[in-house]
């Protein structure tokens, strides 16, 4: 499993999974667009690099999906594809990411607006062998 | 019921003891009927007691009627704090900065208007654009523009052209927050707001052609200028991405900055600094900033309504703003303390502020009655024009509740609810709904909110507000 979704009354909220911490952060972009379309519809004419630095694993999360919402506001896009390379040094977790799609069209279908990404929940935590990223959304 | 960690006080008041939870500062007070709060979420009661743990917060931790469990505070909730040892926190006002709602009071009866909705609601879906996915604003706003609505809200809008200024008068703060400071907005909020003012987003927002069904109180309606059969307007929009972009920021910013000060967090997204530091005083500018982005917005969209209903009818229709009331703020006010006069920093998610009669907030023509107090109902669902009073200056620091308060997730609703269907269950009732897709109204369907006249009944009953008019829709534009 990529990720699942969990229930929550106003807001949306999912748990994703990967067995690097970058294949999590991949999984949770593809858990938090998946809300805003289909991305069977989506193709990957366009691409945005992502640079990003933080000093904890949930703050490099907050980031990169916060990253990811404004892209997409801003450029008119809506994406279906992730790449993510997370390294660690001094004490600092660098991002190096790539986010793929394409322009956003009436026929993508796009039915979901989500506000912002959120603290409350916010976790990156690694189990034996994967890591678990839980995000709140606020739609 | 979950297991809920409250004690009733009185009829209507329950509270969460300070004991509930290590690090609460007060005790936390939840504002409910006795069948309501069957539906209160343990989460909730939770956030209420997360609030209590913020310092400085004064009397009460408190959530109103229509709470739910939201991040950070409770949806409902309402917090004022100390401007000496207390905090603000991007968390306790939203994503939506001064996501608002305002009415505006039409010449039309409705039999004025009958047969006619559907050709209306059509033409103000035409003319206010959502601005979501590829759809864009009809405005061009440059740089210097931008600046100025962060700056100057609704007074940029009525200098150039959008609404009246006698407008002005009649919203919260005069459409124009002191305190504001666009330079403390960072380019990724200038980026998303640049192209979205005067748009009305997604998700729970709209407008809507109402109907004056039932007047309560009929000093305090002669005062907002209503009657019953009159035909009224409602428009319910926030800060757009500018907004959201804003609280991303800061909340990120104030999470170091709880950290730097050493403000234990039970819930990050609370992250919060001393009103005192520098980061709350440059959250509160950018905050102020978004806020007046959204009357801005409000304005701008309330011109395009008079102008469809002028465009409509062949003729200029008197169209006067009833009010317009925020329901994401933190605002510095005076408030009694212990019978002392005491600057707070009042911090409202999703509660309205509902000042007393003879408050210098309120404009010189409702003085004498209150301040009005807007509520939208859920899409189908009727809504309320009640009155501050001084039972909530005592109470809930001049506040009440904003709405119904969702029961039911989006999810949830999808699955149990078919927006095809009650589009055409609303249409056999008389109201007809226009909206982007079909799953935009199930996701707001009216049965995934609270009954709003059981809310609204309560905070009648507690006197934190006082009904005066019950408005029915006639038709909606969802975002």
């Amino acid at each position: 499993m990529d990720f699942k979704y969990l229930e929550h009354t106003a807001d949306a909220e999912f748990v994703a999974y990967g067995r690097t911490m970058d294949e999590a952060f991949v999984n949770a972009a593809r858990a938090m667009c998946g809300l805003i379309v289909d991305p069977a519809k989506v193709g990957a004419s366009e691409a945005r690099e992502i640079s990003l630095t933080a000093g904890a694993p949930e703050d490099l999360l907050y980031d990169w999906l916060s990253e990811l919402l404004y892209l997409a506001e801003v450029d008119y896009l809506v994406f279906s594809q992730f790449e993510v390379k997370i390294t660690k040094s001094d004490g600092e977790y660098s991002l190096q990411g790539r986010a793929s799609g394409e322009k956003v069209r009436p026929d993508h279908g796009v039915s979901l607006h989500i506000k912002a990404v959120t603290y409350h929940d916010l976790r990156v935590e690694k189990r034996d062998n994967y890591y678990e990223a839980q995000v709140l959304l606020d739609i | 019921m979950a297991n809920l960690n409250v004690t009733k006080v009185s009829e209507d008041i329950y509270e969460v003891p300070q004991a509930a939870k290590p690090g609460m500062n007060v005790p936390g007070r939840i504002f409910l009927s006795d069948r309501l709060i069957q539906g209160l979420e343990s989460g909730a009661v939770e956030q209420v007691a997360n609030m209590a743990t913020l310092p400085g917060i004064q009397k009460y931790a408190m959530a109103m009627p229509d709470v739910h469990i939201g991040y950070g505070f409770p949806i409902g909730g309402v917090g004022a704090f100390d401007m000496e040892k207390g905090v603000i926190s991007p968390g306790g006002v939203g994503f939506d900065i001064n996501c608002g709602v305002r009415l505006l009071r039409s010449e039309l009866r409705h039999e004025d208007i009958a047969g006619k909705t559907n050709a209306i609601i059509d033409l103000l879906y035409k003319e206010v654009p959502s601005g979501v996915g590829s759809e864009s604003s009809k405005l061009r706003v440059n740089d210097a523009v931008l600046t100025e609505v962060f700056n100057h809200g609704a007074r940029w809008a009525v200098e150039n052209g959008y609404g009246v200024k006698e407008d002005l008068e009649h919203c919260e703060e005069n459409g124009d927050m002191k305190g504001a400071d666009a330079s403390k907005v960072s380019q990724k909020a200038r980026a998303r707001g640049k192209p979205q003012l005067g748009t009305l987003g997604s998700g729970n927002h709209f407008l809507e052609i109402q109907v004056v069904e039932k007047i309560y109180d009929s000093v305090a309606a002669k005062a907002f200028g209503l009657e019953e059969g009159q035909v009224t307007v409602m428009i319910h929009c926030g800060s757009r991405g500018a907004g959201h972009q804003i609280c991303t920021d800061y909340v990120r910013v104030m999470e170091q900055a709880a950290r730097k000060y050493g403000i234990k967090l039970y819930d990050r997204q609370l992250a919060c600094a001393p009103l005192t530091s520098k980061e709350a005083q440059d959250y509160y500018g950018a905050m102020a900033a978004g806020a007046n982005y959204a009357w801005a917005n409000r304005h701008v969209i309330a011109h395009w309504v008079r102008q469809a209903f002028g465009k409509f009818y062949g003729r200029d229709l008197k169209m006067d703003l009833v009010y317009d009331v925020a329901h994401n703020v933190a605002k510095y006010e005076e408030h009694d303390v212990d019978g002392e006069k005491k600057t707070l920093c009042v911090h409202r998610k999703g509660a309205t502020r509902a000042f007393a009669p003879g408050r210098k907030e309120v404009p010189a023509a409702y003085r004498d009655a209150g301040q009005p107090v807007i509520i939208p109902g859920s899409m189908g669902s009727a809504s309320y024009v009640l009155v501050g009073t001084q039972k909530a200056m005592e109470t809930t620091f001049g506040s009440t509740c904003h709405g119904a308060g969702r029961v039911m997730s989006r999810s949830a609703a999808l699955k149990d609810v078919r927006g095809a269907e009650i589009q055409k269950e609303l249409a056999q009732r008389g109201i007809t709904v226009v909206a982007p897709n079909p799953r935009a109204i199930a996701e707001e369907a009216p049965e995934v909110y609270k009954d709003i006249d059981a809310v609204v009944d309560v905070v009648d009953r507690l006197g934190i507000s006082k009904k005066v008019a019950r408005l029915v829709p006639l038709a909606v534009a969802k975002g």
